[in-house]
Parts: C-alpha cells; sequence; structure tokens
C-alpha cells in the first residue's frame, strides 16, 4: 500500500516518489534545479538534532535543504 | 575570443579551468556586481586567447546574483565549454539545453569521468553526441585525462541544431537512452561521507578535522617561522641592518624611520618600529607563514569537498546566532582575512544575515595577521594567555550572534546546499588557489604594514600619540587597567592590526594586560581594509549600526575583564 507523507517523516534510506511540492515558485525552481521535481525517486539519507538540515540523496548526489522545505515535499511510499 | 566555462557547482569546472590557462590568472569582480569570477590565457591556434571561469549554476535561469552573472556571461562568450557532472548527467543536462538554446558555439566536457565509472555509471558518449549535435568530450581533469582531446577538439565546437519542447520530459529521455548503471558497493570514502553528515558520527569527526586542521597550521606556521624566517632575519638581515645603523650615526630622524630604536645595541625585530626591521620583520616572518598555512589547510578543505557538511552539522547551531549553516563560511575566511571574509557575507541570502555575519565576523573573528601576532605575544604563557583571548572572543561572538538574532527583525532562511561527494584535492589547483591568497596578501597588506610603521614614527614624533594618550587615558588606565601607551597601538590598529599587536612588546604589560590589550584590538574597530569593503558590503547604515555596536561592547568587555581577571 502507498501512503503520502512529507519527506521529513519518512524512513531513512526508504525510496520516496515526489508526488508534490506545497512551495512557492522560488522553492519550486530551486528544487528542480537540483533535480528534485515531481515523479522522481529521492532518498531522505539523515536527519540532525531538532529539526535541522535534511541530507537527500538524489539520483546518487546529496543535497541538505532545510527542515521547513523538506516538509514541503510530499512524497509517496510503500508501507 | 573569449572562451567562457560553464558548468554547476562542484563539478571540477576550476580544475579543468586551471588545466587550461597558464600562471597569468586573475580574480575579479564582475562589473556592476560584487560577484568574483577568473580569467586566464590559453593557446588557441596559434594565439593567446581569454578563457573565463563563470561562477557555477544549474541553469540559465538564475537563482542568485552569481548565477545572474553567469548568465550575463554567455551574451559576450564566442565558444562556450560546457563542463557537465558525468556522475549527474540528469542534473548536468538542465543548464546544457539552455546553453543549447543560446545559439552559441558549444562544446561539452563530461568530467567526473573516472569517478562515474566507479560507481557503475555508463555513459555512450557516441550517441549523447549524435543527439545533442555538439561534441562531447569525457575528462577526468584532476589526472589531466581528456584535456588534450577537449582542447584538440575546440575547433568542432558548434550551435546545436537540438530541438525539444519540455526540458525535463527531453532530460529524461536523453539519459534513458546514453546512460546505464550498474550496482556497486558503497567504497569506503563514500562511508566516510554518510558518516560524516550524520550527527553520532559527523560531530567527532568535525572536531577532529578542525582540532587537526588548527594543529597543523601551527605546525607550519612556527616550523617557517623558527626554521626559515627567523634564522634569514637574525643571520643574514640583522648584521646588515646593523651596519647601516652605523652608516646612518646611530640615531637621528632617517636612522628612526629606517632602523628604529636599537635596544642594547641590538635589532629587535618585534619593537626597534624601523620601515626596514620592524616594517619588513612583521608581514614576512611574523606573518606570512600562518598566512600561508591557513590558506594552504584552508584550501585543502574547500576542495575535499568537507566545508558543506560542515555546515550542515553546524546548521542547527548557527540559527541560534541567526544565520543558517553556511555562515560558517565567512567565519573560516574571516580567521584568514576579515576582508574576504566580509565578501563572502553574499553567500547568505538576507540582508538581515549579512549584517549579523559581517559584525560578528569584524569583531570577534580576528585574522590570520592578528592571531599571528597574538600567539607571538602572549603564546609563552599557554592556555592561560591563548585560551583567554580566544575564549573570550568565542563567548563574544556567541554572545553578539544570539543577541543580534534576539533583537532584529526577521527568521533566518533555510540551508540549501549541494554536498559534493568526497574528492582529492587536485594539488595542482590548490597550489594556484594557495599563491593567489599569498600574492594578494603581500601585495594588499605589506604596503599597509609599512605605512603603519611609518606612521608610529611620524606621530612619535611629533609627540600626537602621547597626546592622545592623555585624552584617552580615563577609558584606557581608568576602565581597561592598561598603560596609556596602548593607545598608540589602537591609533595604528585601525590601520594593520598585526602592527598594533608588535606595539604591544615594548610596554612590558602584565598578562592580564595584554589579555586585555590583545581583546580590545580584536574587537574595538577594523582595520581600514575591512572597514571599506564592510561599508561596500552593508551600506553606510548597517556600518554606522555595526560600529555602534563595537564601540559599546569594547568598553563594556574590556572594564568586565578588567574587572574579572585575577591582578
Amino acid at each position: 500500500m502507498t501512503v503520502r507523507i512529507p519527506l521529513v517523516n519518512a524512513y531513512p534510506g526508504e525510496p520516496c516518489r515526489v508526488v508534490q511540492i506545497q512551495g512557492g515558485y522560488g522553492l519550486i525552481r530551486r528544487l528542480y534545479a537540483l533535480g528534485i521535481r515531481e515523479g522522481k525517486v529521492i532518498r531522505k539519507l539523515t536527519t540532525q538534532f531538532m529539526r535541522g538540515p535534511v541530507v537527500i540523496d538524489v539520483g546518487g548526489a546529496q543535497v541538505a535543504i532545510g527542515f521547513g522545505m523538506a516538509s514541503k515535499i510530499i512524497v509517496e511510499v510503500n508501507r | 575570443m573569449r572562451i567562457l566555462l560553464m558548468g554547476s557547482p562542484n563539478v571540477g569546472k576550476s580544475v579543468i579551468f586551471t588545466r587550461l590557462t597558464g600562471v597569468n590568472v586573475i580574480t575579479s569582480n564582475y562589473p556592476g556586481t560584487t560577484v568574483e569570477y577568473t580569467k586566464g590565457t590559453m593557446r588557441y591556434r596559434g594565439e593567446p586567447v581569454e578563457v573565463v571561469d563563470a561562477p557555477g549554476t544549474y541553469s540559465l535561469d538564475p537563482t542568485s546574483r552569481a548565477e545572474e552573472v553567469a548568465v550575463a556571461m554567455v551574451e559576450n562568450a564566442d565558444l562556450i565549454i560546457n563542463v557537465v557532472d558525468a556522475t549527474n548527467l540528469e542534473r548536468s543536462l538542465n543548464l546544457t539545453l539552455d546553453l543549447i538554446r543560446t545559439g552559441k558555439p558549444l562544446i561539452i566536457a563530461l568530467n567526473l569521468w573516472d569517478e562515474a565509472k566507479h560507481k557503475g555509471i555508463k555513459i555512450d558518449v557516441k550517441q549523447l553526441e549524435e543527439i545533442l549535435d555538439v561534441p562531447c568530450v569525457p575528462t577526468c581533469a584532476v589526472t589531466g585525462e581528456g584535456i588534450k582531446e577537449l582542447v584538440s577538439r575546440l575547433d568542432e565546437a558548434r550551435p546545436s541544431e537540438f530541438t525539444y519542447q519540455d526540458k525535463w520530459e527531453t532530460i529524461g529521455q536523453i539519459v534513458s537512452q546514453v546512460q546505464q548503471v550498474t550496482h556497486r558497493h558503497h567504497t569506503i570514502w563514500e562511508r566516510l561521507a554518510d558518516a560524516s553528515v550524520r550527527p553520532f558520527t559527523g560531530i567527532p569527526i568535525a572536531l577532529i578535522v578542525l582540532y587537526l586542521s588548527f594543529r597543523l597550521i601551527r605546525l607550519i606556521g612556527e616550523s617557517l617561522i623558527s626554521f626559515v624566517f627567523d634564522p634569514l632575519f637574525e643571520r643574514l638581515w640583522a648584521p646588515l641592518m646593523l651596519k647601516l645603523s652605523a652608516l646612518l650615526g646611530g640615531s637621528g630622524l632617517l636612522h628612526g624611520i629606517l632602523i628604529g630604536e636599537l635596544i642594547d645595541g641590538k635589532i629587535e625585530f618585534m619593537e626597534s618600529m624601523g620601515l626596514l626591521t620592524t616594517g619588513l620583520y612583521v608581514p614576512f616572518a611574523a606573518v606570512l607563514p600562518y598566512i600561508f598555512a591557513f590558506y594552504l589547510v584552508l584550501s585543502l578543505l574547500e576542495d575535499s569537498g568537507y566545508l558543506p557538511r560542515l555546515a550542515v552539522l553546524m546548521d542547527t547551531f548557527m540559527h541560534r546566532l541567526g544565520l543558517h549553516g553556511l555562515g560558517i563560511i565567512p567565519m573560516l575566511l574571516g580567521l584568514g582575512c576579515n576582508v574576504p571574509g566580509s565578501l563572502s557575507t553574499r553567500i547568505l541570502e538576507t540582508r538581515r544575515e549579512r549584517f549579523i555575519a559581517a559584525t560578528i565576523m569584524a569583531i570577534a573573528v580576528p585574522c590570520m595577521a592578528q592571531i599571528a601576532m597574538i600567539v607571538g605575544l602572549v603564546g609563552k604563557y599557554g592556555a592561560k594567555g591563548l585560551g583567554t583571548v580566544f575564549g573570550t572572543l568565542f563567548i563574544i561572538w556567541v554572545g553578539l550572534g544570539a543577541l543580534l538574532n534576539r533583537i532584529l527583525k526577521g527568521e533566518s532562511p533555510e540551508i540549501f546546499v549541494d554536498i559534493p561527494p568526497y574528492r582529492v584535492p587536485y594539488m595542482k589547483a590548490v597550489a594556484k588557489k594557495v599563491w593567489m591568497r599569498v600574492k594578494w596578501f603581500l601585495k594588499e597588506a605589506v604596503p599597509f604594514v609599512l605605512l603603519g610603521v611609518f606612521i608610529v614614527n611620524v606621530l612619535y614624533t611629533l609627540g600626537i600619540i602621547q597626546l592622545m594618550g592623555r585624552l584617552a587615558a580615563p577609558i584606557v588606565t581608568g576602565l581597561f587597567g592598561l598603560p596609556k601607551e596602548t593607545v598608540g597601538a589602537l591609533l595604528i590598529g585601525f590601520l594593520r592590526k598585526d602592527v598594533a599587536v608588535g606595539m604591544l612588546v615594548p610596554l612590558g604589560l602584565t598578562l592580564r594586560q595584554l589579555i586585555i590589550a590583545s581583546v580590545i584590538l580584536a574587537i574595538y574597530f577594523p582595520c581600514v581594509a575591512t572597514f571599506t569593503t564592510l561599508a561596500r558590503e552593508l551600506g553606510l547604515k548597517d556600518m554606522l549600526k555595526s560600529v555602534a555596536i563595537m564601540i559599546t561592547l569594547t568598553i563594556i568587555v574590556g572594564t568586565l575583564l578588567n574587572l574579572i581577571l585575577p591582578r
């Protein structure tokens, strides 16, 4: 069964398919430039203490984004 | 003719640039902006042509000032070398497709080819070339593989006939056609890369890296001083200067300016205060070794890919100071020199962040020239001296950042940073970078040191320092517990902080006075080079606010230290 959750709630290393980015044009554009867009399978690698930044794996490359931004990325996971 | 290198950040663009160009590399600001870029020349068809290393950009739809500059540079380019990350073709093609639409003659360097191979990524270059309709050359800039072919095929660069509708769909199609990925096991580097961003392993790793970096800087700096520069000055230069001193009659105005004062008939390079003695010793023997050591270590940290990881780990803490993780970069650069430190506050997005970063850096982050002199001054007291000075500065840094974060309206934006894999730094590029930074120090700092020493002499001779000393005595002596002669150092500190710290040497201060004076000299005001840079970066209004903070803080901290430190 697939469920939709914000990326921050995914398990570390779990494959997540991006279904929606709940942000403005600016955020969407920045995420697109790094290859994070709807349909893409990404992984959350690590989180830091106290809602620190989230490290994401996108096609083998790593990106760190703030907790708030990562909460705006809605992904689909198999549970 | 002008060749432009375009590519995303961290794809080894600068290494390709270093490979293509010779030694005559100039870093300058793009007209009308504060974005830096590098320019060099290479031989092409038997003629020297200009090669420009554009700031890294992910697309021609800019999201920052640096990217705007990169986009503007495309206009004036006659040929574009698009440096593509072979390990991440999908992300790189975003820019490539944009570049194709500009109609400029284009050639593609598929860089990091060896890394892609290790990752199990296979790219059909022939097919990619056919699809994109421009030459594609696999390169590994670090080892130099493919660079010759890239140069020899520059002639084939041409405007592409390739057209597309939906960009992302097109990219997806191209990638699935030309790229094959086979799964590989994680290498030790990738394991280390993962471990250094996980909090439980990353924080200990960060502490070890920073500790080793500082040990290495001190080891290199001290070794250079005691085995190279001190012997040079003591054995070769000092006898020469004594002869000159005798020739000048041992005293008089010219003697005072050139040689300074002889102490027990000998030249004391830290105290004599002559242009040819202290004026040369301070920049070359006391400061340059540390500048070299610092920039060597910093360049290694930068080129290995460690700094973004440090930024991620520091992010939560830096938010307390009103900054995000990347705010650590201006601080690290500021430790070298506050001028590049101030310039690098541009990587922060908002005016609020830039103000906080610039202010706490200018106040609480001493530059390497100053650190080297402080180490020389109080180093012999060990942790009691150095620990107190740098501990106080650290507390000020954290305290002031937290306070500004409380007072100033607004929030700090979130971090957004690409984390490149670890790479072994390419030594030639590191050497070039260190040399450019050392050259900058020699060109910009040495004249100011000489000017500083000269002005000290003039002011003493005219009795101005003595007069200022009497005027400032209530604060300097009354509040800070320092002799009134310290005012001379505070005056000169506006010109050069290293000379100012050096001026404390002959005053015969006690340890507590040395600590107070060192801290005060660090925080009371930036040197003139930093001041003008900050005024340009922050604007006059914010700069004045910053200055008001500095002066208030100096009085508070100086008084407190005077009260707290044991007599």
